[in-house]
């Protein structure tokens, strides 16, 4: 606390006046009160003083901290961004889930219908090995083996791209995850405000140092995956076919 | 035909290694980010690099920079897949000597492609 410092001197001289008045017995209580009135003076200019000091850079820290256009940012934009993010993140795991559902859905008969045609199949190869079917019966299950082959083909292929189709409905556990990590960053950022906003108020009565908190810019900013309806401002590609564009004007 | 992919989040580089199979390439090693995927191609006879940009650590520019800037590993065919659809930044791929980009989300189709464009004109 670097306080005006009390006028010694000049205290030291109130004070032996304030003596020698008591020690005559001419000095009336009127002229003692006001003795030390004036003495007590010191003590309150000094009080006001450091209250009118700390009341100024209170003042001056809550200033600067409104003024942090970062701040504003956050409440402003960032925050709301945030929770568009987040629904997007909500979104994309819904739609995952119910592409893998669905194809679990669309699979799962077309593998027990492989599955039932098999034992139709089995029980008539059991009966042939044991002799029991006739030429007509042969000829039939014959047929049935073709159809058989010809549908199991056509299964599989179906099964396959089932397959497929699930695996690249995880891909959007890279995307959101990329997504919820910038939201964490941002909680991060706003814990470092609040606590930046809690040290104003306990030590205010010391030079308030919060230095500017910039957004960290690097030489090439990452966006992302890109949130609909949230596209980063400048040339963003709508998709595939838009990179192909570009890379093909770029003579690729 | 050896295959490196690079990507920081496991599924991703999941669905690259079973796509990939799903081509026929089944020589497939993974790496989380640059600093692990560069040593790996400098010591493993890879002939194909996929990666994705955003990586912490080693960022996959960076690791394009790299290899270009190798001797032994230069002229390896490298296809970046990554979330990054600024137009800004994919002109500095190409720059930087990138063979194929694909923009996240993407499609089994898309990859196949962009593999086949790339060996096509190597090849060609």
């Amino acid at each position: 606390m670097d306080a005006t410092p009390i006028n010694r001197d000049l205290l030291l001289e109130k004070a032996q006046a304030l003596v020698s008045s008591l020690e005559s017995a001419e000095t009336s209580d009127e002229q003692l009160e006001s003795q030390i009135d004036e003495i007590n003076s010191f003590k309150d200019n000094h009080l006001f003083q450091e209250l009118g000091k700390m009341t100024r850079e209170i003042h001056d820290s809550i200033m600067k901290f409104r003024m942090d256009s970062r701040i504003s940012d956050l409440a402003e934009t960032d925050i709301p961004d945030a929770k568009d993010r987040l629904e997007y993140v909500i979104t994309m795991t819904e739609k995952a889930a119910n592409t893998a559902m669905g194809v679990i859905e669309e699979g799962s008969p077309v593998a027990e219908k492989l599955g039932a045609e098999a034992s139709v199949l089995k029980a008539q190869w059991q009966k042939f090995r044991k002799r029991e079917l006739s030429p007509d019966e042969l000829r039939a299950m014959g047929k049935d083996v073709e159809a058989f082959f010809d549908e199991s083909d056509l299964m599989m292929s179906k099964l396959l791209s089932g397959f497929t189709e699930i695996l690249m409905a995880q891909d959007f556990q890279d995307l959101t995850g990329q997504i919820i990590r910038q939201v964490i960053n941002l909680v991060n950022e706003i814990e470092t405000n609040l606590v930046e906003l809690i040290k104003i108020q306990g030590e205010s009565q010391t030079q308030a140092k919060n230095e500017p908190m910039n957004k960290p810019q690097g030489e090439t900013k990452l966006e992302g995956p890109q949130v609909p309806g949230k596209e980063s401002s400048g040339d963003v590609m709508k998709g595939q076919d838009d990179v192909d564009d570009l890379l093909a004007s770029l003579g690729f | 035909m050896k295959i490196l992919i690079v990507d920081d989040f496991s599924t991703m580089r999941r669905i690259i290694k079973n796509l990939l199979r799903d081509l026929g390439f089944n020589n497939t090693e993974e790496a989380d980010d640059g600093n692990t995927g560069l040593p790996k191609l400098q010591s493993g006879n890879f002939d194909f690099l996929v990666t994705d940009w955003n990586m912490p650590g080693m960022t996959g520019i960076d690791l394009l920079r790299a290899v270009r800037a190798d001797e032994r590993l230069k002229t390896l065919p490298v296809l970046m897949v990554t979330a990054e659809a600024k137009k800004e930044q994919i002109v500095l791929a190409a720059q930087e000597g990138v063979n194929g980009y694909i923009v996240k989300p993407f499609t089994a189709q898309t990859l196949k492609e962009k593999i086949d464009k790339i060996f096509d004109r190597i090849e060609g």
